[in-house]
């Protein structure tokens, strides 16, 4: 296991020594109970560090290494005795996925949060917001095989349709003939694999708003949409903020859906949406049999690297937004 | 939205009775209302289609006995037989173990965080707990495999995986034990210290009880989440077609890695494997979903 920080030791090694000199028969008990509370805490804060601690290391060697640009050069060749390896395509398509996901799935999960909050029959309510929750519990790789093997006969049809009329713009500029998953159809089921998420974070914000607020609206004569636009919508906002970053931190990690939706494409590389690619992590999981070296191991490390501050960054984001909502609204 | 000016302007006569309201807004009010509607629809469609066509496909093979009882040992692609024994138990065992480290650190840091915790250290466990939450699998699986594979020169076993998972298992059971502790009423705490009942006994005795029936569901959908998880496994435990029970050696099947073995095979007895497969790891989370929830509702905390 990963190393436990001082601060455990020195609460809950010296309790016994000193639990019969102070006073109580509950003394030694209460130091006890406390370290292993504190202790289990600092295993939690030490379990993030060494994350970052064990990835930098194994990654230096590995860059220090690198006969090309890390960010800036599109290659990716461990074979021989000089690597090179550069991640500007990783990161274009998994932060292109994830954000068109996210604007998928977004304005669906306030539909849905809304519905389960304001428009459904009292008794249905709980029960329909299960049947949302049952959507988190399917796992991925069954998303994967969704995606890859039944609703990509229904898709390829709007791509071909996409392709044909909308080509002239650069991100839609698609290869029509390849009958394997596009950017597109990777971010249409990484939009259904967060919306359970974001709903139920925008639920229970949108429950939270005032009575009081919602009663006014409706007493100076809104429809029930002009109460929600003027009242529920702008108490949730930052929930719903929040809600929609942690379901990009979520897009941006996605796996092994990604990996057997994706095609990933040897050819050359562009901007559109409708060709294949691999993300951080599906590269990282399409070739874990290659990490017989340190070194290139070391490669597909940094790449994690990247992937790791990246949603560390977006689930910072949204913990100090919702965290700005609660000091505001208390 | 043209709306906002209209709703601003009160209408000319004295009383205002729904008749009253213009077009416009009637119509956006239903234009949302159906809209609204229709996005649970679609958020449900997904779920019903996924679970009508893995249950359609996968339900002959997993209704044989052998399915439960027999490995993929000695099975090809393209012969039909065999079962998912070795991978079933391999998830299990996984899981298991994943619980059993994850779970006793997650309740003490739930404990921490409610009973204990003040000032700056607290927020930073808080923090680092939602952090946790935020960290990709894939991630989680790249640690370990730095610390095991690269720094110890273990070789990739199921005990690797289950560490991994219990990166990915303390968050969900810490927030949502944490949510449990904080509905324990305080008049409860504040009866045991008049009783002159030490901290760590009310905590042991009388919090804890209170609430084990929402920590229990949270460990079942905690272990649920770790179930289904891929990433770790293609990472650090490879999949192998024969029953391997030990975690400490040797390859050792999954469900999650067999649906990808078979994912890779275009034959029809193979694709038929991969939906039996995917329908055994759903009933599998499922049924722990479904207990978990219904645990939740037998013993709820009480006021």
């Amino acid at each position: 296991m990963a190393t436990i920080t001082g601060h455990s030791e020195l609460d809950s090694s010296p309790s016994g020594d000193n639990a019969g000199a102070n006073s109580g028969p509950g003394r030694f008990g209460d130091r006890l109970f406390s370290g292993l509370a504190s202790g289990s805490g600092a295993i939690v804060v030490a379990l993030i560090a060494a994350v970052a601690v064990f990835l930098v290391v194994q990654a230096v060697p590995a860059l220090a290494d690198n006969h090309a640009n890390f960010f800036t050069d599109r290659v990716w060749d461990l074979s021989g005795t000089q690597i090179k390896f550069g991640i500007p395509d990783l990161l274009w398509v998994t932060v292109i996925s994830s954000i068109i996901a996210m604007a998928l799935a977004v304005p669906v999960a306030i539909g849905v949060a809304l519905y389960l909050t304001m428009y459904a029959p009292k008794r249905l309510a709980q029960p329909f917001s299960y049947l949302v929750d049952l959507l988190a519990a399917v796992p991925s790789i069954v998303y994967g095989l969704w995606g890859a093997r039944l609703l990509l006969g229904y898709y390829q049809p709007i791509q071909d349709w996409i392709a044909a009329h909308l080509g002239w713009f650069p991100l839609l500029n698609g290869n029509t003939a390849a009958s394997t998953g596009s950017i597109l159809l990777a971010s249409i089921v990484l939009a259904v694999m967060i919306l359970p998420i974001i709903t139920a974070i925008s639920r229970e914000v949108f429950q939270q708003t005032p009575a009081t607020h919602k009663e006014g609206a409706l007493a100076l004569g809104a429809t029930k949409w002009e109460m929600i636009r003027t009242a529920v919508l702008p108490f949730g906002r930052p929930g719903v903020i929040s809600a929609a970053m942690l379901g990009l931190g979520r897009a941006l990690g996605e796996t092994i859906a990604i990996a057997l939706i994706l095609s990933s494409s040897n050819g050359d590389f562009s901007f559109s949406i409708l060709n294949g690619g691999e993300t951080f992590a599906s590269r990282i999981a399409n070739n874990a049999a290659e990490f017989d070296t340190a070194k290139k191991a070391g490669a597909y490390i940094s790449a994690g690297l990247v992937l790791f501050i990246l949603t560390f960054v977006v689930n910072a984001i949204a913990r100090v937004v919702i965290e700005r909502r609660k000091a505001f609204s208390e | 939205m043209s709306t906002a000016t209209e709703g601003a302007a009160p209408a000319p006569t004295a009383r205002v009775t729904i008749d009253h309201l213009s077009r416009n807004r009637v119509v956006t009010n239903q234009v949302f209302t159906v809209l609204v509607h229709g996005a649970f629809v679609l958020a449900l469609l997904p779920l019903v289609w996924i679970l009508y066509s893995v249950l359609s496909q996968g339900w002959s093979l997993i209704a044989h006995a052998s399915w439960w009882t027999n490995s993929q040992r000695n099975i090809t692609s393209s012969v039909v037989g065999g079962g998912a024994y070795h991978a079933i138990i391999g998830t299990l065992e996984q899981a298991l173990v994943c619980a059993v480290i994850a779970v006793p650190i997650a309740i003490f840091t739930a404990i921490y965080l409610v009973e204990y915790g003040r000032g700056r250290f607290a927020r930073v466990v808080s923090f680092m707990v939602d952090i946790l939450t935020g960290v990709p699998s894939i991630v989680a699986a790249l640690f370990i495999y730095a610390v095991w594979v690269t720094t110890f020169h273990f070789q990739r076993v199921g005990f690797a995986v289950s560490l991994a998972l219990v990166l990915l298992m303390i968050p969900v059971v810490v927030r949502s034990t944490e949510e449990m502790l904080k509905l324990v009423p305080n008049e409860l705490r504040e009866a045991s210290y008049a009783l002159g009942v030490p901290k760590w006994k009310t905590i042991a005795r009388i919090v804890v009880p209170t609430a084990i029936g929402g920590i229990v569901t949270g460990v079942m959908l905690g272990t649920a989440r770790v179930m289904g998880e891929t990433a770790p496994l293609l990472i650090l435990a490879p999949y192998a077609a024969a029953i391997n029970t030990n975690l400490f050696s040797g390859n050792q099947a999954a469900l999650p890695t067999m649906i990808r073995d078979q994912f890779d095979q275009a034959d029809q007895p193979a694709v038929d494997r991969m939906w039996a497969a995917a329908l055994t790891l759903i009933l599998l989370v499922l049924v722990l979903n479904v207990a978990g929830r219904f645990v939740a509702r037998l013993s709820g905390v009480k006021r």
